[in-house]
């Protein structure tokens, strides 16, 4: 069970409230059995009423008759305060009215409250949102406090942002790693589920790289930096984070401006129905009693602050998961995606290709050999898996040049290396003999003479059949769009089911087509890309919501996307989108519940049905609600 | 120039919106975004206009919700 822990200022609202109720329910008793109105008689007889109940409304509303007045000398009419005070203190007025014509006295009761309600009410949303605030701020508790420094033999104590690129810092265990890092000596797991949501601890040890934000588990670690701390991952997220609330839903500004016209339309209307049914039927105390009733049901509270709220608590909750939300516009939009553009290598791939089969024309190490050669250097997946498999030297005196979309052609005198797809080939005049299996081909040949050609292959990764799975149960199309050519393309494509696939594309083509796609899609249709933010920043740009994965690490993905999955993991996408679903249902609920009891409310009270007890649970009882409602976003996801 | 700031005793979910109204008609801000919910604000000021755009800013916070403090 969490303690109730109450600021200072909730404390003493708190006490006022308790106090009020118990004054308030001695003289409502009292009031009741012997009427306290008959205690004095006479034409004064109110009095006594009068004063008891003010003493109550003075506890409860010192504060908002005091902020009311500020806020009229600030020329803010239509400020909640306000209309609070007209309603209760007309409620007053018209008590006194009806004492000093004769008629029974009732009122004063109903006027307390109205005002003890209204602050139930706000000390309710300020607690809950302060308690939905803090625990979702925890979540993000990922801040270092300081960074311990190896500074001439000995460690200092600093300031994160005071420790300079190569210097090394010490983490101890239990402590947070503040600065982006390769470790130099150690070996240690570390906890990375505030950063990403895995909850499997990372082993680390020499020459890994670490981000700032896990917690080293079990020994101590020595780490050079590699990143100053504004560039460290921590950084960018922490800067995500707290600006995720600058853009608002479509939700959220519709709130904003229903609210400001809601309330002088309902301000106005109340003036109305005080003046004009009375000049035709008389009997005003009751038609101003009535218009004082729409006055207490004019703030649109319950609204301004449940929709923020559960975005806000989406967002939170999306956090948990390790995905990063960059605002509550694009939790609405991913809801309502229904075009996913996949980048496939990296991303429905696992992007650790792996050298199949080498088809030599006569000695295989030949043909690994050169291949070796010209892909040197390059950090490109393909390359990577070449040099893996190699194990011999390389011969580091050619010159490297590298033609997009072709493959590399190395040259040291009149040797030159060619190594690459068919196109590199044909582009050359080389006859070579091509392989019909699946994979990604990549040929070699050396002065015009076909050497062979090795076959590299990438593995689909597992979550990718149940998210795409997902997606089409929920009537969204996925398109992949690729580099690899076209017999890859459709295998992968055959295997997950893929709606469409584009393949042979260089990185200018993927925004090419991708714009084809945003310009062809219907006016409902929201495109959202999903790359592993490598070389993809354009597309993450263009695309209505921009998804990258694995971004830790990687800045250019943080900043070019919408949305980051900070685990390199699929099902992100299916889990974003459900925690939207349900976030947008529970946004809709409380526009249409809040809205449609305030509007009942006020139509009840027109015709006199219900009384001001009712208009107050219109206006507090539908906040609170509403709120709760608010926080179930984050209830029902464990 | 873009700047984050925390807000004090920011009580009402209204205001923090008429707040924002009132703050973006501010000549030299280009954006503003009051939170109700994190209690926080976000500004984009003309840098060169500063000092004379952060006192409008205050003013008219104070104006809008009196109880709310900046927190510089």
């Amino acid at each position: 069970m969490e303690s109730i822990h109450l600021t200072k200022k909730e404390k003493k609202k708190l006490i006022r409230i308790i106090l009020a109720i118990s004054f308030f329910v001695v003289f409502f008793v009292l009031d009741k059995s012997i009427n306290l109105a008959n205690v004095f008689r006479g034409e004064f007889n109110w009095l006594l009423p009068f004063f008891l109940y003010l003493i109550i409304y003075f506890i409860i509303g010192y504060d908002i008759l005091i902020k009311s007045i500020k806020n009229i000398l600030h020329g803010q009419i239509f400020d909640e305060n306000f209309l609070m005070v007209v309603a209760t203190i007309g409620a007053f007025t018209l008590a006194i009215y009806r004492g000093i014509i004769g008629e029974t006295i009732e009122g004063f009761d109903e006027a307390c409250a109205v005002m003890i309600f209204y602050q139930v009410g706000e000390f309710f949303q300020s607690y809950a949102t302060n308690k939905s605030r803090k625990s979702i701020s925890k979540l993000m508790d990922i801040r270092p406090d300081v960074a311990n420094v190896k500074r001439n033999g000995e460690i200092q104590i600093v300031d994160p942002t005071e420790v300079a690129l190569d210097e090394i810092i010490v983490v101890n265990p239990g402590e947070k790693i503040p600065i982006d890092g390769i470790i130099v000596s150690g070996q240690s797991s570390l906890d990375t589920k505030a950063l990403t949501g895995e909850s499997m601890p990372r082993e680390v040890s020499e020459g890994d790289e670490v981000i700032s934000g896990s917690i080293n588990l079990t020994t101590t670690l020595e780490i050079k930096v590699t990143k100053i701390f504004y560039d460290s991952t921590v950084s960018k997220i922490l800067d995500l984070v707290e600006n995720a609330s600058s853009e608002k839903s479509e939700a959220e500004n519709f709130i904003t401006k229903f609210s400001k016209f809601y309330t002088p339309i309902v301000c106005l209307v109340a003036l109305i129905l005080a003046i004009v049914p009375s000049l035709i039927w008389g009997n005003i105390s009751v038609w101003i009693y009535r218009a004082l009733s729409f006055l207490v049901v004019s703030c649109p509270c319950a609204l301004v602050i449940s929709i923020p709220l559960s975005f806000f608590v989406g967002l939170g909750t999306c956090s948990k998961f390790g995905i990063l939300v960059k605002g509550s516009n694009y939790l609405e939009k991913i809801n309502s995606a229904n075009i996913f553009i996949f980048d496939k290598t990296g991303t429905l791939t696992k992007g650790n290709f792996k050298v199949a089969n080498i088809f030599p024309k006569e000695k295989e190490d030949e043909v690994l050999k050169l291949a070796s050669i010209c892909e040197q250097g390059s950090s490109h997946p393909i390359s990577k898996s070449i040099l893996e498999f190699y194990q011999g030297e390389i011969d580091e005196n050619y010159t490297i040049t590298n033609i997009a979309g072709q493959g590399i052609i190395a040259r040291n005198g009149n040797d030159i290396i060619y190594c690459g797809n068919e196109k590199l080939m044909n582009e050359n005049n080389i006859s070579f003999k091509t392989i019909n299996d699946i994979g990604t081909k990549v040929y070699v040949a050396k002065n015009q003479e076909f050497v062979g050609s090795i076959l590299i292959l990438d593995e689909i990764k597992q979550e990718a059949f149940e998210v795409i799975t997902d997606l089409k149960d929920n009537n969204c199309k996925a398109i992949m769009l690729t580099g690899d050519n076209e017999i890859v393309a459709k295998n992968v494509s055959m295997q997950l089911g893929l709606t469409e696939y584009k393949s042979s594309l260089l990185p200018e083509d993927k925004v090419v087509e991708t714009k084809k796609i945003i310009d062809t899609k219907n006016k409902n249709d929201v495109v959202c890309f999903v790359g592993d933010g490598i070389n993809d920043a354009p597309v993450l740009m263009l695309s209505d919501v921009g998804i990258s994965m694995g971004g830790v690490g990687s800045d250019a993905a943080i900043e070019a996307s919408d949305i980051v999955l900070m685990k390199d993991d699929l099902k992100g996408i299916s889990l974003a989108k459900k925690i939207a679903k349900k976030t947008m249902s529970i946004v809709f609920q409380n526009i249409i519940f809040s809205i449609s009891i305030k509007f009942a409310i006020l139509l009840l009270t027109a015709f006199g049905i219900t009384n001001m007890w009712l208009a107050v649970f219109g206006d507090v009882g539908v906040a609170v609600l509403a709120i709760l409602n608010a926080m179930r976003v984050n209830l029902k996801q464990k | 120039m873009r700047k984050v700031y925390n807000l004090e005793d920011l009580d009402c979910a209204n205001c923090a919106s008429k707040m924002e109204e009132a703050i973006k008609k501010i000549e030299g801000i280009t954006f503003a975004s009051v939170n109700f919910i994190t209690q926080k604000m976000i500004l984009e000021i003309d840098e060169n206009r500063f000092d004379e755009v952060i006192k409008k800013v205050i003013k008219t916070c104070k104006k809008v919700e009196p109880d709310c403090t900046i927190l510089m």
